[in-house]
């Protein structure tokens, strides 16, 4: 029968969350309503009070602050405003203007107030992006302050986890005080659709919920082996044929414009990944010759292997694609891959052979895969693109513009070594190696993906500093929309907390209460995130 | 008794081009015992196709079964029949469709034959049975043979098929306590499971972190147990729901009211019923066990089954008996005292087999059959005789099934299917792999080996996440427990069939994971 043993576990958990520490301050046991507070991912500075205010769904608004540089033509706050009112109200219709009468106990307002000259509404968020924001909630108006919308964004977010029913339904709000920023610049979950086509829906939902927990990049590995769904305008045969259906499973070139439109409103970056040299069979369905043929014996075996490196043609392909891709994904980053780069069918061709021999490389196939990699970092650092690589293209001693991307993933070496080679050679970092979600197992997983830390490795302040960030992983080989959404979450929440709040904020029972609410919040919000533990949502799912 | 279905189907006029270059068989999942196929195949126009009562049929228009079945199974062959085509060359063919049944308005139980014969031949499409039941398992053979074309016409292989099931009990276990479900999602499950020929739904409906069956008889259990008293209990009409949805599948509804342990949840509603456990020779406040000292508890008991036979049709109840422990019952006073006065020392396995052996009466005065788990038979070899054993601890369970089966107890096997468990990878391999009669024992102990359960406990589980997780995975066990072990023991040439299978239940609306990378035709198109 159910195995008793792991019940155990909870009140384990209950024990360690009576006793969180400085983070909570006054903020512990005054108040049994408080409990329904849990914020996630944590702020960096937090402070509340007792003081609770009522908040009417008839008279509550959200607007625009008389100082703010962002009034009603920045959609993307308008947006903003209607989405997280409907969030904090469930799906009531819009507030009716002006209750006569306001209790002295309301609260009336947020005022959004962008401080910058330019608020950013139709810009795209970046790597560079001040995301910070303070917020100050008291009678009769709340203040949200930030640079830019991308720092109202995270308040708002904040503000909508600040409210709580109490036991009559009524909607609550306590005194707080908050100022908050990210750890890491760069928090990033990775989709695959290419194992599996991923559904639009899909992709727009998890976007909602990478904005939930604070996400701001959205790795789309949108390419590789099994498929090729990206419509491309240039070549659109890539997808004609590499496609798992030439009409049902592709990204249309508006599809993407809406993934990409749909992040900005939510302060996501769109990073597309178009791995080469390795991970490309799709590729070669709709472009003739670019990759490899493998022999077998002295002739063709009829199989592909990677792009082949040795030919113009190659190289004149990448750089017309690039071009492409570089007007398409509107974010200064391209990922390049790079990764688990087979090289056995570039040794049994013959004509490699003998192009290995007239450049000097011996029998050495890493020296071809870096003469591959580096005239493709000059094609693409000639679309103005920054990019990012996988791990392998540093190990292997490619030459590297100094603000290349290095994306660490392997286990082996220990991930610790290699954050700490990467970033002694001078190269920012970015860790998924403990993050690969995918990978499942049974039980609370979520607490090893809590506890990795990516600045957790032997090296020096300024190396520290160039661990930009990290991204959870859900590789596609037994992912599709049946599964995604709730292996997803609320497990990559553990990494969204990790990458978000400040580096103190480790406590593993605290963390428990606040994300079995937080799931909670977003199954409310339509996300089927599954659950961490035996108990209940008092709104549970409604999908299937 | 008969019950004919007269099945017009066309052939096709391009059908002799077509039927060289296509040629695909298409698979059954479970595989039926004995089934031929040919690459010969007739056309199906959704226009005129229908399902009807043979005249010699014992069933005829009013089954409620099989009227709820022909309507189901017409819209899963035709699930773009509102479409329509319009463009199918199609002549007239007859086929026919016959069911020779009876009994459309019981329940299926332990003895019910689900044997069926299909016949799918030029102009002749012929299904029999012996009971509604065997035709219900038939006519999910049927939809499943039915294919689509790249343009869209609807075909049939013709077909020959004689089958049966290897085990009588094919179960799938669903907590609702750990979380609850709602009820969409064990409709939903249900629906699956009549896909895959699995017969018997063992509600695990309470346990220690809630108590959702809202009682006619003690309504505090759920007022006070379940996690919330009214969005999070299973009403009376509810519990209905579910057996009759089951009911119209072929499904038998087996509740599980576990005792003594595992009741935490029943204490809050019904004072006095467990054991206070003591500290330092007081009451600490926290209880353990149900008491098997007074006789309150075993009034109360008595009263929840009566309730349960009324409620629940099956003549099997679940009894439950698993993971005792007996820390509580060792630290408090009275406890102690009993068992000295029933000379039981101090081997509390004593205390347990007395509190069960009560019970385990208590459901046969009511005429109904006991299942219990194993612990109950390993700590007590005294058993009424007709009581179900089921195995559920992981190692050894052959050595288990041979001890059993030995006693001459009726056994159903849990262990291998325990597939909350999850892990990365195609882990069903596993699944299919067990060899539920792989036992030293004689002929006539293999016999006692009824069946087995896929068993989906809920720590982890609630309906976020329920059914990609259980579908395709549970298919494992459903061939194991339906299909002839030897002709499915390998799971490479099983893998591409269920993969379309899997595709099949994404096409029926059942968010089944996949197996491995690949795509559908019809991907799931919810979130």
């Amino acid at each position: 029968m159910a195995m008793y043993c792991l019940l155990k576990l909870a009140p384990l958990f209950l024990a360690v969350a009576v006793c969180n520490g400085w983070l909570f301050g006054d903020f512990v046991g005054k108040q049994k309503e408080q409990d329904e507070i849990s914020l996630w991912p944590l702020p960096q500075k937090f402070q509340s009070s007792a003081v609770a205010f009522k908040l009417s769904p008839a008279s509550f608004q959200i607007v625009h602050a008389k100082q703010s540089s962002a009034g009603p033509s920045c959609g993307l706050l308008e947006n903003a405003f209607r989405r997280y009112f409907e969030y904090i109200f469930g799906d009531l219709k819009k507030p009716e203007k002006s209750r006569k009468k306001v209790y002295d106990s309301d609260l009336v307002e947020l005022q959004v107030w962008v401080t910058s000259a330019d608020p950013k509404c139709d810009d795209f968020p970046s790597l560079q992006t001040d995301e910070s924001y303070e917020l100050s909630i008291d009678e009769p108006s709340a203040v949200l302050k930030a640079a830019n919308v991308w720092g109202a964004l995270r308040g708002l977010e904040t503000f909508s986890q600040l409210v709580y029913e109490d036991y009559y339904g009524v909607n609550n709000i306590n005194k707080t005080d908050i100022s908050d920023f990210p750890r890491f610049a760069h928090r990033g979950i990775l989709l695959d659709s290419s194992r599996h086509f991923l559904p639009l829906k899909v992709i727009l939902a998890n976007l909602e919920a990478m904005a939930m927990n604070k996400f701001n990049v959205f790795h789309w590995h949108i390419v590789d082996d099994q498929s090729f769904p990206y419509m491309s305008r240039t070549f659109p045969e890539l997808s004609q044929k590499g496609a798992y259906h030439p009409f049902t499973h592709v990204y249309t070139p508006s599809d993407v414009k809406m993934v990409i439109e749909f992040a900005r409103m939510r302060g996501i970056r769109v990073i597309p990944e178009f791995d080469t040299p390795g991970h490309t069979e799709s590729w070669g369905n709709g472009q003739l010759d670019l990759l490899t043929p493998c022999y077998s014996g002295s002739s063709p075996s009829g199989t592909f292997g990677p792009v082949n490196p040795i030919l113009n043609s190659s190289y004149d392909f990448m750089t017309q694609f690039f071009k492409e891709i570089s007007t398409v994904f509107p974010d200064a980053y391209i990922h390049l891959g790079g990764d688990e780069v087979d090289f056995r069918c570039w040794e049994s061709n013959p004509d490699i052979q003998k192009f290995m021999a007239q450049q000097g490389f011996g029998t050495d196939y890493s020296k071809l895969e870096s003469f591959y990699i580096q005239r493709l970092l000059d094609i693409v650092a000639a679309t103005k693109k920054g990019y990012m690589v996988w791990q392998e293209v540093f190990d292997n001693g490619v030459k590297l513009k100094a603000d290349t991307q290095i994306h660490v993933w392997k286990g082996r070496p220990q991930y610790q070594d290699e954050m700490g080679q990467v970033t002694a050679a001078g190269f920012r970092a970015l860790l998924s190696t403990p993050w690969y979600l995918n990978r499942i197992s049974y039980g609370q997983d979520w607490v090893n993906i809590y506890k990795a830390d990516p600045q957790n490795f032997t090296g020096t302040d300024a190396q520290k500093k160039l661990v930009i960030g990290g991204e959870a992983c859900l590789w596609g080989e037994y992912v599709d929309a049946t599964n995604l959404t709730p292996r997803l979450w609320p497990r990559a929440s553990a990494v969204a907390e990790r990458l978000w709040s400040d580096k103190s904020v480790t406590d593993v029972g605290n963390a428990y209460n606040r994300l079995v609410q937080h799931r909670c919040r977003m199954v409310k919000r339509g996300i089927p995130a599954e659950p961490l533990f035996v108990g209940h949502c008092r709104q549970e799912y409604k999908g299937l | 008794m008969r019950l004919t279905a007269l099945l017009p189907v066309r052939s096709c006029l391009l059908l002799v081009v077509v039927s060289v270059c296509v040629q695909q068989v298409h698979g059954v999942w479970p595989l039926p015992q004995q089934l031929h196929q040919s690459a010969d195949r007739g056309c199906l126009s959704p226009q005129r196709f229908s399902f009807t009562y043979g005249r010699d049929s014992a069933a005829q228009t009013g089954c409620s079964v099989l009227d709820a079945a022909f309507k189901r199974y017409f819209s899963i062959i035709f699930p773009d029949f509102t479409k329509g085509s319009g463009l199918l060359m199609c002549e007239n063919q007859s086929n026919r469709l016959s069911v020779k049944t009876g009994g459309c308005d019981g329940y299926p139980d332990e003895d019910s034959d689900e044997s069926y014969n299909l016949s799918v031949s030029e102009g002749q499409a012929v299904l029999r049975s012996v009971t509604v039941w065997g035709a219900l398992r038939g006519l999910e053979s049927f939809s499943q043979l039915v294919y689509q074309d790249d343009y869209g016409s609807y075909f049939i292989n013709k077909t020959e098929i004689v089958d049966f099931p290897r085990f009588a009990f094919r179960g799938l276990l669903l907590d609702t306590s750990r979380h609850y479900l709602p009820l969409h999602a064990i409709l939903k499950t249900l629906d699956a499971m009549a896909y895959s020929k699995f017969n018997v739904f063992h509600w695990h409906i309470v346990d220690d972190p809630s108590f959702p069956y809202q009682s006619r008889t003690f309504p505090d259990l759920s007022n006070k147990g379940a996690f919330h008293p009214f969005t999070h209990i299973y009403t009376q009409s509810d519990v209905m729901r579910v057996i009759e949805h089951a009911r119209m599948r072929g499904i038998r509804v087996v509740p599980e009211f576990d005792s003594p342990g595992h009741t935490q949840s029943w204490g809050k509603g019904q004072p006095g019923l467990l054991t206070p456990c003591y500290k330092g020779g007081v009451p600490s406040g926290s209880f353990g066990p149900v008491d098997p000292t007074i006789d309150t508890t075993y009034k109360f008991m008595e009263s929840l089954l009566k309730e349960v036979k009324f409620v629940f049709p099956d003549s099997y109840v679940h009894l439950g008996g698993d993971e005792v422990s007996f820390a509580c019952w060792q630290s408090n006073p009275n406890v102690r005292k009993f068992m000295e006065k029933m000379g039981f020392g101090k081997d509390f396995t004593k205390l347990e087999s007395f509190y069960m052996e009560s019970i385990m009466n208590m459901t046969a005065a009511l005429n109904r059959t006991s299942i219990v788990w194993q612990d109950v038979f390993d700590y007590h070899e005294r058993i009424p005789q007709d009581t179900v054993l089921e195995i559920w601890k992981g190692e050894k369970y052959q050595a288990e099934l041979s001890r059993m089966t030995q006693a001459g107890h009726r056994v159903l096997l849990s262990a291998p299917w325990y597939i909350n468990h999850i892990s990365y990878g195609q882990d069903w391999r596993n699944s299919y792999a067990v060899q539920p009669q792989n036992f030293s024992g004689t002929e006539e102990q293999k016999k006692l080996v009824i069946g087995g359960e896929v068993a989906m406990w809920g720590e982890y589980v609630d309906a976020t996440n329920l059914t990609p997780r259980l579908w395709p995975r549970a298919c494992a066990a459903a061939e194991r427990l339906w299909s002839n072990e030897e002709k499915t023991l390998n799971a490479d040439l099983a893998f591409p069939r269920l993969e379309e299978f899997r595709c099949e239940l994404l096409r029926r609306g059942i968010q089944a994971e996949p197996l491995f990378v690949g795509h559908c035709k019809h991907e799931y198109d919810g979130l």
